[in-house]
C-alpha cells in the first residue's frame, strides 16, 4: 500500500481526482446553502422539490437544466475571446484548490511561497472577467467589466499587505508552515491579526464581486454585467466560478487566520470544511442584509481605508516580530 | 464612505475644462470661423468619448416600460431623456366611449397598486356632477379602502427601492405584510389587483361580517413591522451612503416640475390634498402631513414610512367611526350626470390625482381628462439626473416611485 502511494505518478492521478472533487462538490455545497440561507433570512422556504428532501439536488437540476440550453455566440461578439473568457476564469478557481493544506501531510502541491500563489491565482480569474466583458460586445458587459478590472486593482493591494503581515509573523509564505504554526493560538486572537483578518475578508469580497461590492455585476444598472451575453453550460461555468471563489477565498482565510484544519480535537480536513462553511454563511447573510456600495465609495474604502490600516497591520506585526 | 456624498452635485453638465475659455479667446482674437473650428477640437481633445446608452424600454430597473435615453461620460450622466408612451393606452379616449361604471373598471388599471383609489377619483367627480350626496358609512368605508390601499402602495415601494440599491430582503418582507393586507381587500371586494369597489353613489357591497375585526387586528401587526424595516433599511450603513445628499430636490424645483406626493413632501412642502383640500371626511380625522428636510432619496425614503404610520393611524380611526346604514344610494342603470363640468382632485398613494369631466348630460363623459401623479414627477428626472453618477440614477429613479402606466396612461 506505502509503496503505492510513493510512486509519483499514482499519487499524481489521486491527487487530481481528490482536488477536483472537491472543487466539483463543495461548491455546489455552498452553493445550496446559499438558496437554502438566503430564502429562510427572507421568510420563504427556497427550494423544496428537486431531490426530495428540501430541494438538495436543486443545484445539480440547475446543471442539468443550462447543459440543455442553446449555447448562443452575439454576433458581433469576438467569437474565440468570448468563448475561452470562462475557461480563464475557471481554471485559476481550481488550481487554487492544489494548494490548501487539508492536513498535517494533506497538502497537494506545497510550495514556499503557497500564500502568494494562491492570492495570485485568485486574481487571474479576473482576467476572465475582463475576456467576457469585452468579448460580448455589449456596453453593459463593458461597464461591467471595467468596474471589475477597477475594483481587483483597489482591492488586490490591502489584500496582500494583510497577508503579508500574516506571513511575517508566521515567518514563512507556505501556507502548510502558516497553518501549523497556529496549532497553539489561531493568528485571528492576535488583535492587529484580528484586524487583519477583517481587512482581508472586505477585500476578498470585493474579489468576489459578492454583495455588498458586486458593482460589477449590479442588476439593477447593469443587467448583470459580463455575465449579460452568456447563455447555458458557459453561463453556469461562470456561476461555478464564483461559488467556487466564495470557497477557496473562505478556505485560504482559514488557513491563515483560523488554524486551517486544526482545531479542539482531532485534527483533520473535517476542521477546515467547518470554518470554510462557516465563511461562507457569513458571506451569504452579508448578501441578504446589505445594498451594494456606489463604485467611487467602493474605491475610497479601498484607498483611504483599507490600504492604511492594512499598512499599520503590517508595522505592528513587524515591531512585535523584532521585540 | 461618507466621501461618496454626492452635495456638490452639478446642476448643468460641466463644460469641457479649458474648451469653452480656450476657444472664446482665440474667437476675440480673431473673430472669424476658424475660432470655433479650433475651440471644438480643443473640447475633443479633452473629452473621453460620450457613450449614448438605452436604459429601458426593458431593463431591470425600470420596473416596465420607461426608457432613458443617457449620454454617458464614463459614469457621470451628461444628459438625460426619457421617452414616454411605450405603454399608453388611449385612456382618455376609451373613457369618452364608457359609461361610469365601466370607467370605474378602467381607471383602476393606469396605476395599478392604487386600484381603489383611482375609482374613488372617478366616483367622487361623477358624484359631484349628479350632486349626489353620498350615504355615510359608504364614505367611511371608502376611506377605509383607501388608506388600505395607500399601505399596499408604499410597501411595494419599500420592497421595491432596496431591491434596486442591491439590498433582496426588503422585498421579500414587504410582500409578506402585502400579502396580509392584499388578504383582507380580496376578502373585502373579491378581487386582488383591481379591485371595481366602488361605484357612482356608494360602494358595490358593504363590508362582510368580520372583516373590521380583521381590519383592526391587521393595524398593529403591520405598525410593528414598519419598525423593522426602519431598523434594516433606513439603519443600514451603506443603505445611508448611498442615499443621503443623492438626488437632491429643492421645494421650489418640485413645485415648478408639478411634483406631488412622498416626493414634494420630502422636498419639505407639506401639500397633501387630503389636508389641504379635504375630500371624503379627511377633516374629521387627525393626522399629520410627514415632511422632509433634505429632499434626497433618503427622504423620500423615510417620507414613505411616515406616511404608512400616518396611514394606520387614519385607519385605527375610521374603525370607530363607521356608522351602521346603507351603502349606496339607488341609481337607475344609465346614469347621465347634467350637463356641465365638474373637477376632483384627491391624494392618491402616488401624489395628486385629478379627474376633469366634461359632460353633455348623456351616459358617457364628452370629455374626461386625467392627471396623473406619475406623470408629473417623472418630469423631474432629466433635472435630478444631469451631472448624477450611473449607479445614482438607478438611486434617483426608484426614489421618484413611478408606475409605468401611470406615466403613460
Amino acid at each position: 500500500m506505502n509503496d503505492l502511494l510513493d510512486d509519483f505518478w499514482v499519487l499524481l492521478v489521486l491527487k487530481l481526482v481528490a482536488v477536483l472533487g472537491v472543487f466539483l462538490l463543495v461548491p455546489l455545497v455552498v452553493g445550496y446553502m446559499e438558496h437554502k440561507v438566503m430564502a429562510h433570512m427572507q421568510a420563504r422556504v427556497g427550494p423544496m422539490e428537486a431531490g426530495r428532501f428540501h430541494g438538495v439536488l436543486q443545484l445539480v437540476a440547475d446543471g442539468i437544466k443550462f447543459v440543455q440550453k442553446e449555447s448562443i455566440v452575439p454576433r458581433a461578439a469576438d467569437k474565440w475571446v468570448f468563448t475561452l473568457a470562462p475557461a480563464v476564469a475557471l481554471i485559476p478557481g481550481i488550481l487554487v484548490f492544489g494548494f490548501i493544506p487539508y492536513g498535517r501531510d494533506l497538502v497537494p502541491i506545497r510550495s514556499d511561497v503557497g500564500l502568494f500563489v494562491v492570492l495570485a491565482l485568485s486574481s487571474v480569474s479576473v482576467v476572465g472577467v475582463l475576456m467576457a466583458a469585452w468579448a460580448s460586445a455589449n456596453k453593459y458587459a463593458l461597464m461591467g467589466g471595467v468596474r471589475a478590472a477597477a475594483q481587483l486593482i483597489a482591492y488586490e493591494l490591502p489584500m496582500v499587505l494583510a497577508a503579508a503581515a500574516v506571513a511575517m509573523q508566521a515567518g514563512s509564505a507556505d501556507l502548510a508552515v502558516i497553518a501549523e504554526r497556529q496549532g497553539s493560538l489561531w493568528y485571528v486572537v492576535y488583535p492587529w491579526q484580528a484586524v487583519g483578518f477583517l481587512v482581508f475578508g472586505a477585500a476578498a469580497l470585493a474579489e468576489l464581486q459578492r454583495p455588498p461590492f458586486d458593482m460589477p455585476v449590479a442588476d439593477s444598472e447593469l443587467v448583470f454585467g459580463h455575465l449579460t451575453e452568456y447563455t447555458g453550460l458557459r453561463f453556469a461555468l461562470f456561476l461555478l466560478t464564483e461559488y467556487a471563489g466564495i470557497v477557496s477565498m473562505g478556505a485560504v482565510m482559514a488557513t491563515i487566520y483560523l488554524g486551517g484544519w486544526q482545531g479542539p480535537f482531532l485534527d483533520g480536513p473535517w476542521w477546515l470544511a467547518l470554518k470554510v462553511f462557516a465563511l461562507a454563511f457569513l458571506v451569504i447573510w452579508f448578501r441578504s442584509t446589505f445594498p451594494r456600495l456606489r463604485e467611487d465609495q467602493l474605491q475610497s474604502l479601498a484607498w483611504a481605508r483599507l490600504v492604511p490600516v492594512a499598512l499599520l497591520i503590517i508595522l505592528v506585526a513587524g515591531f512585535v516580530k523584532v521585540v | 464612505m461618507s466621501a461618496g456624498g454626492n452635495e456638490g452635485q452639478p446642476r448643468e453638465p460641466a463644460p469641457a475644462p479649458g474648451g469653452e475659455l480656450a476657444g472664446a479667446a482665440y474667437q476675440a482674437a480673431d473673430g472669424t470661423g476658424v475660432g470655433i473650428l479650433i475651440r471644438e477640437q480643443a473640447g475633443r481633445e479633452l473629452h473621453t468619448q460620450d457613450m449614448t446608452l438605452n436604459v429601458g424600454p426593458q431593463h431591470p430597473a425600470t420596473h416596465g416600460v420607461l426608457r432613458m435615453l443617457v449620454t454617458l461620460d464614463g459614469e457621470r450622466i451628461e444628459s438625460v431623456e426619457p421617452v414616454l408612451g411605450y405603454m399608453h393606452r388611449a385612456f382618455e379616449k376609451l373613457a369618452e366611449y364608457r359609461d361610469y361604471r365601466q370607467i370605474i373598471a378602467l381607471v383602476n388599471r393606469h396605476d395599478w397598486v392604487s386600484s381603489i383609489c383611482n375609482e374613488l377619483g372617478v366616483a367622487l367627480v361623477a358624484e359631484k356632477q349628479l350632486g349626489l350626496e353620498v350615504p355615510e358609512r359608504a364614505t367611511w368605508i371608502r376611506m377605509l379602502m383607501a388608506e388600505w390601499t395607500r399601505v399596499l402602495n408604499h410597501l411595494m415601494f419599500v420592497g421595491s427601492y432596496p431591491l434596486e440599491l442591491g439590498a433582496i430582503t426588503p422585498m421579500f418582507y414587504a410582500f409578506r405584510e402585502r400579502e396580509e393586507v392584499q388578504a383582507l381587500m380580496e376578502w373585502i371586494t373579491g378581487g386582488r389587483l383591481h379591485l371595481t369597489y366602488c361605484r357612482v353613489g356608494g360602494l358595490k357591497d358593504d363590508l362582510p361580517r368580520g372583516a373590521l375585526d380583521m381590519s383592526r387586528s391587521l393595524v398593529p401587526r403591520i405598525r410593528a413591522r414598519l419598525d423593522e424595516y426602519e431598523t434594516l433599511v433606513l439603519g443600514n450603513e451603506i443603505f445611508r451612503a448611498r442615499t443621503r445628499g443623492v438626488g437632491v430636490l429643492p421645494g421650489e424645483v418640485a413645485c415648478s416640475y408639478g411634483c406631488s406626493g412622498a416626493i414634494l413632501q420630502a422636498s419639505g412642502v407639506a401639500e397633501d390634498s387630503r389636508r389641504t383640500e379635504p375630500y371624503l371626511f379627511y377633516d374629521q380625522v387627525e393626522f399629520d402631513v410627514p415632511t422632509g428636510e433634505h429632499g434626497d432619496c433618503y427622504d423620500r425614503f423615510a417620507i414613505l414610512l411616515a406616511r404608512m404610520r400616518q396611514s394606520l393611524r387614519i385607519i385605527e380611526q375610521v374603525h370607530d367611526r363607521i356608522p351602521p346604514g346603507p351603502v349606496n344610494v339607488k341609481l337607475p342603470k344609465v346614469v347621465k350626470p347634467p350637463a356641465g363640468h365638474a373637477y376632483v382632485r384627491a391624494e392618491n398613494p402616488l401624489g395628486q390625482l385629478s379627474y376633469y369631466l366634461v359632460s353633455h348630460g348623456e351616459r358617457t363623459p364628452w370629455r374626461f381628462k386625467m392627471r396623473t401623479a406619475s406623470f408629473n414627477n417623472v418630469s423631474v428626472l432629466p433635472w435630478l439626473l444631469t451631472g448624477a453618477l450611473m449607479p445614482d440614477m438607478i438611486a434617483i429613479m426608484g426614489s421618484i416611485f413611478f408606475i409605468v402606466g401611470d406615466i403613460d396612461r
